[in-house]
């Protein structure tokens, strides 16, 4: 549904990349983006989608997730939309896809998650913000 | 557009104060792609999120024209203990 709503919105694409980058981030799509990452507690942004990830870097946030018990999340495939792909990167003031929002608030890209992953920190990141619960072994 | 490893290494080393940087071009020499550790002082005291922000500004304009960058952050104190272990 995050999709189609971007697709309603359309307009030609600006081709002149120098200029346009800064631009995309119109009042409209920064409503949208501040509703999704508020609808969804985990939100992923990233190329291609959780079945078919298109970047080693997407497929990694992804794993972790999945491997620390989180299941459920959604994700927003940034390659079906240039003005999502360009404007989450303005929305966040983050240069790279894939980008992880919990609760509405952006926690990191690959680098963050897969530093948070291995340090422990994550899984008491998502068990503090409710994502999981908080018994080790709790999840089936 | 391609940037070069010895003009991103000089960047860093230059706009964080580092102490330590390595940059290597993931990329096979096409100079899209690059994974880099810097240990700067600046660190200190700042969370992840908070270092990558830091790196992210200082190179901003050459991160906006690569593929791909990965990056860790380490205080010299860090760096010390992971060269150790």
């Amino acid at each position: 549904m995050f999709r189609t709503a971007f697709r309603q919105v359309a307009t030609p694409v600006l081709r002149t990349q120098t200029v346009a980058w800064r631009r995309f981030l119109s009042d409209d799509l920064r409503s949208q983006i501040d509703k999704a990452v508020k609808d969804h507690d985990v939100l992923v942004f990233m190329k291609g989608n959780k079945e078919q990830p298109q970047c080693g870097f997407s497929r990694a946030v992804v794993q972790i997730l999945q491997a620390n018990g989180v299941d459920d999340f959604k994700t927003v495939n940034v390659l079906a939309d240039e003005k999502v792909r360009s404007g989450i990167k303005e929305y966040s003031n983050w240069p790279t896809i894939p980008q992880v929002y919990v609760k509405g608030e952006f926690v990191g890209g690959c680098d963050i998650i897969m530093g948070m992953h291995q340090s422990g920190e994550l899984q008491q990141f998502l068990e503090n913000e409710g994502i999981l619960p908080k018994e080790e072994g709790a999840k089936q | 557009m391609p940037i070069a490893k010895d003009a991103l290494h000089a960047l860093l080393v230059e706009k964080l104060q580092a102490d330590h940087v390595e940059v290597i071009d993931t990329s096979d020499g096409c100079g899209q792609s690059f994974e880099v550790i810097i240990v700067s002082t600046l660190f200190e005291g700042k969370s992840s999120l908070q270092r990558h922000r830091l790196v992210n500004d200082s190179i901003k304009e050459e991160i906006a024209q690569i593929h791909a960058f990965s990056q860790k952050t380490y205080t010299p104190e860090q760096w010390a203990k992971q060269q150790q272990a």
